[in-house]
């Protein structure tokens, strides 16, 4: 399947859900999750597909004043 | 700890809870993380800002996260809206930080005009913070050093307002002393001077003027020695609350002699 991942686009096979993708790309730590500029609860990562044509953008805390 | 008790040991209060520093640090523009994590150890801060960004994908794994090194279990944790030109990037981003934070909704809101002078754009600003006040935040709301626009963006329920000294890394110290002081006067909510302090004086005149506190992230991390500069604005902080509650004497146009005129030998 092919999705908009942090502006990039980007081709993923066997990546259904939210986890799915998080684990592949071996992000761990505090993040937090949209698509399709909708945010998806940490709770629903194990739940939420992704479907082609996704726009998914995955932020975390970084430094700043 | 009551407000009330708060108010007699004097701590900041913010959102219902209570600090002990009046000083707030932001950790951009740091060499590294552990220079960020001493210098924000040294400054004695409790309340430090972060911004929200893409996380890097398929980069170093391995690096470490700024959470880990300033960590929320430690710190109050206070997302900005940096980088935002409009209200709907900045409202997107308090919803994204708030989900990151396990839902704690404090947030400092900025919405910016221009990239040369880093002005909050106020009609934007308003909007957000209207938006983002309604969705269950508590905004803390940076602004230019207007007391009129203070004023309101306290009424339309803003936790704290934070006027510009000067322009966003400017270093320029507090450009307009009497406006902080009238907002000061008028406001009933805490009044933190954020963006544009200098050097460890800048703070202390803040402080004198009446500011509830101070936010600062490049007096720090662009000294030449952060540590230290982060301990010296720890102390300017505090001796500018002590001269602030001490009150100050009247200035005068003439001298005032201090030692007696009587007994004199000669």
């Amino acid at each position: 399947m092919q999705i908009i991942l942090n502006g990039e686009t980007r081709s993923f096979e066997q990546i259904v859900t939210i986890q799915d993708l998080l684990n592949k790309l071996q992000l761990t730590g505090r993040l937090a999750v949209e698509v399709n500029q909708e945010i998806v609860p940490r709770s629903l990562f194990h739940t939420h597909e992704i479907r082609t044509g996704d726009t998914v953008e995955i932020v975390h805390a970084i430094g700043g004043g | 700890m009551t407000e009330r008790q708060a108010e007699a040991d004097d701590k900041l209060v913010i959102a219902g809870k209570t600090y002990t520093s009046r000083l707030l640090v932001g950790t951009g523009k740091y060499k590294d993380l552990e220079e960020t994590g001493r210098a924000v150890a040294a400054s004695g801060a409790e309340i430090v800002t972060v911004a929200i960004r893409r996380s890097n994908i398929g980069q170093n794994k391995n690096e470490p996260n700024l959470l880990d090194v300033i960590s929320p279990a430690r710190y109050t944790i206070l997302p900005n809206t940096a980088g935002c030109y409009d209200a709907d990037s900045a409202i997107r981003t308090c919803q994204l930080a708030r989900e990151l934070l396990d839902g704690q909704a404090l947030v400092k809101l900025e919405v910016l005009g221009d990239p040369k002078t880093l002005y909050p754009d106020t009609p934007a600003t308003l909007l957000a913070a209207g938006k983002l006040i309604a969705d269950g935040f508590a905004v803390m709301v940076y602004t230019n050093d207007d007391p009129i626009m203070a004023k309101r963006f306290e009424e339309m329920g803003c936790i704290a307002v934070m006027p510009l000294a000067a322009p966003i890394g400017s270093g320029l110290g507090i450009r307009n002393p009497y406006n902080i002081r009238t907002i000061v006067e008028n406001a009933k909510v805490p009044i933190l001077v954020d963006a544009g302090v200098g050097t460890a004086s800048d703070a202390t005149i803040a402080m004198e003027l009446g500011c509830d506190g101070v936010l600062m992230n490049t007096a720090i991390a662009e000294a030449k020695n952060p540590v230290l500069m982060a301990s010296a604005m720890k102390k300017a902080v505090e001796s500018g609350r002590e001269a602030w509650l001490a009150g100050r004497m009247p200035r005068r146009a003439y001298a005032s002699a201090s030692s007696p005129i009587d007994g004199r030998f000669f």
